[in-house]
């Protein structure tokens, strides 16, 4: 197929985000659209809808993971449970 | 290896003028002390430049993504001063290395230590530590001492990503502006003689050349110069010449502004001494 | 769709019921200007806030009394500029910039919280600010997940969620000072003098003389009241206090069985309206500082937009 290829994204519900649940072919951003909506949201999976042309989505690359996510995993500070805090002290 | 004969001075001197460190050999043990120090206090020094960031960066995206950097270097300083204190036999603690010598004791590199400048001086330096660092720990992880292959490692992965924001940077602002183009040229300017110094090799790493736990820096600078060389002309500048090199962070001979740096890092530790924090 | 009759109706009813239903706001629904101008100014004045609040704190970064506690610290502040960012983020759905947000920050427009125009003078400073403004912002936070605007809630969880460090490590900075020598124990208690009251004047004034109250109340941006707030927030930390063995410095605050609360000291009014009217100790630096910063970040700024140009011609 020819078309380009559209990422879907869907909000289930109010006050979630939208969450990436597929892709889909089509000839412009308004066909993806309604695409999404038959392919996509035919159980009522949906209150609102974005596509994205999966061309324009920038992604990290497998072989830089290394570099990009390992860092992170010996900074043991950011998370609360590396502060010892006595049990008594309540509401921390 | 071979077994070293464990001198009573396997730590520097505390406060005082260390004893000279160009001339002759050192014993193994006290050498590796001297030369793990000297990372850590590479990585402590900049990591306290690039924290002085916090906060004032041209926009949050970037003061978020430079914080991250400096963290990096202040972990590396966590772990190799960790090493040098149990080297020690755990007379001195991480924090008492860190913040209870002078000016004279700290083994840092001079590129290190100068002031962060303007945008394009921080970004320039980064290129050219973060194009040596890369490949520098790629190397020293392959070291025979396991630990300091550790933390080498570690450092790899960190330098990998710091060496693609600053090649970025310096793409960006060298062919931005007429503006940023004259900044981080007069950047790499007023930095390229303090270049010199990272790839020259120290006493104390000379003698655990032959072991295989130091690496030979001296080795690297054809392959950085050429790095160098092919990231400036994308940036459309002028590589500087090599008219001038300044030395001497190994021999705890500094610029005048490592004074200022430790009397504010070291502000706490010497205002309210031996306590707890 | 079951959007379909509420069109029918009066769109400023139906957005009402919508709001009174717990069902949340998203950027691209019908809302009155005035909710919409509303959230702008209380987003942004939010991400101004935690933007603005590195100040304090990272003055003692550089001078963190060990090398944990500069990463800590670090790390820390490092969180307000991305919550700063998550802020201006939610705002900018709302069909503003960031760059007008800052602008009016700069031009005296817009507010931040007014705690973060008082200095930081010691290290102890760096404990309570993480312990007692972090528990209070946290406090606020806490119920403003619940907001009807759904980008600021959500940016709201993700904030709550990074923040539980923050609190954590300011009462771990305190724990060593109040169990320590007796410098350190006044420097934890000089702290807690100064600080103490500006953050009981966070939770902003009286509900009876709250501007914007009954209507952020209304449209559910704000849940709880500013007097409930900061009622909350006095009763979980007294406890914490006297855990420090420091003292609360208002002579006035003590249990009261009968209402289950804290009864507790008048607020120096005065003095609230003082620095929120811009003569705080800090107020003018912190706002030069910020903006002589983003001044020196423009040709940075500019480098960037000429490279993306010549990217697009090229």
């Amino acid at each position: 197929m020819k078309l380009p290829l559209y990422e879907v994204f869907v909000r289930s519900k109010r006050g979630l985000d939208h969450k990436h649940v597929g892709s889909l072919h089509a000839k412009d951003g308004a066909q993806a659209l309604k695409f999404a909506r038959d392919c996509y949201t035919r159980r009522g999976e949906g209150l609102s809808i974005w596509v994205v042309r999966s061309s324009d989505i920038v992604a990290s690359q497998e072989e830089d993971a290394a570099s990009f996510f390992d860092p992170s995993d010996d900074k043991p500070y950011r998370h609360a449970t590396f502060y010892r805090i006595p049990p008594e002290v309540k509401n921390l | 290896m071979i077994p070293a004969r464990v001198e009573e001075r396997t730590s520097p001197g505390r406060d005082g003028v260390p004893p000279s460190r160009g001339a002759g050999r050192l014993p193994s043990q006290a050498a590796l002390a001297e030369f793990v120090l000297a990372l850590g206090d590479d990585s402590l020094v900049l990591g306290q430049r690039l924290s002085e960031w916090c906060g004032r960066a041209p926009f949050l995206e970037e003061d978020i993504a430079i914080a991250n950097v400096a963290l990096d270097y202040l972990g590396r300083a966590e772990k190799f001063y960790r090493y040098v204190s149990e080297l020690g036999g755990g007379r001195r603690s991480v924090d008492e290395i860190a913040f209870l010598r002078d000016s004279r004791a700290y083994r840092n590199l001079l590129i290190f230590e100068l002031p962060v400048g303007d945008f394009a001086r921080t970004m320039a330096r980064q290129l050219m530590v973060d194009a040596f660092h890369l490949p520098y720990f790629r190397r020293l992880s392959r070291s025979t001492n396991a630990r300091i292959a550790a933390i080498a490692a570690k450092a790899v992965k960190e330098s990998r990503y710091h060496l693609k924001r600053s090649r970025d940077w310096v793409l960006r602002l060298g062919d931005g502006t007429e503006e940023s183009h004259a900044k981080i040229q007069s950047a790499f300017d007023a930095l390229w003689g303090y270049c010199p110094e990272m790839f020259a090799m120290a006493g104390d790493e000379m003698a655990l050349l032959d072991s295989g736990v130091a690496v030979d820096r001296s080795a690297m600078k054809t392959d950085w110069e050429s790095e160098m060389k092919d990231v400036l002309s994308e940036a459309t500048l002028t590589t500087p010449g090599n008219e001038w090199a300044i030395s001497g962070g190994r021999d705890g001979v500094h610029t005048e502004h490592h004074g200022y740096l430790l009397a504010e890092m070291q502000f706490m530790q010497r205002a309210y001494p031996g306590l707890d924090w | 769709m079951t959007d379909d009759h509420l069109s029918n109706t009066e769109p400023e009813a139906a957005f009402q019921e919508r709001v009174d239903n717990e069902i949340k706001i998203e950027p691209k629904d019908w809302m009155p200007e005035g909710y919409r101008r509303n959230l702008i100014r209380q987003i942004s004045q939010h991400a101004h806030s935690e933007v603005i609040g590195m100040q304090p704190e990272g003055n003692w970064i550089t001078r963190a009394p060990t090398l944990k506690r500069k990463m800590i610290l670090l790390a820390k502040v490092q969180d307000e500029a991305g919550h700063g960012l998550y802020l201006y983020s939610a705002a900018e759905t709302l069909g503003v910039t960031r760059e007008d947000m800052i602008g009016a920050l700069h031009e005296g427009h817009a507010k931040y919280a007014s705690i973060f125009n008082y200095p930081t003078l010691t290290w102890a400073d760096v404990g309570v600010i993480g312990w007692l403004v972090d528990s209070a912002a946290i406090v606020n936070q806490i119920s403003l997940q619940r907001t009807s605007y759904g980008p600021y809630s959500r940016a709201m969880i993700r904030i709550c969620k990074e923040e539980s460090f923050h609190q954590r490590q300011g009462f771990e900075i305190l724990m060593p000072l109040a169990s320590g020598s007796l410098e350190q124990k006044a420097m934890a208690q000089d702290a807690m003098n100064r600080w103490w009251w500006p953050t009981l004047m966070m939770f902003g004034p009286h509900d009876s003389e709250s501007v914007h109250g009954a209507k952020s109340m209304q449209w559910k941006i704000k849940r709880k009241s500013n007097d409930e707030l900061r009622q909350d927030f006095i009763d979980q930390t007294v406890p914490q206090a006297e855990y420090l063995g420091l003292a609360i410095p208002d002579p006035d605050l003590k249990w009261n069985e009968e209402r289950g609360h804290y009864d507790f000291g008048e607020i120096d009014w005065d003095e609230f309206r003082t620095v929120v009217s811009g003569n705080g100790l800090c107020n003018r630096e912190r706002l030069e500082r910020h903006s002589r910063a983003h001044r020196e970040g423009e040709w940075v700024r500019e480098a960037m937009r000429a490279c993306e140009e010549k990217k697009r011609t090229a």
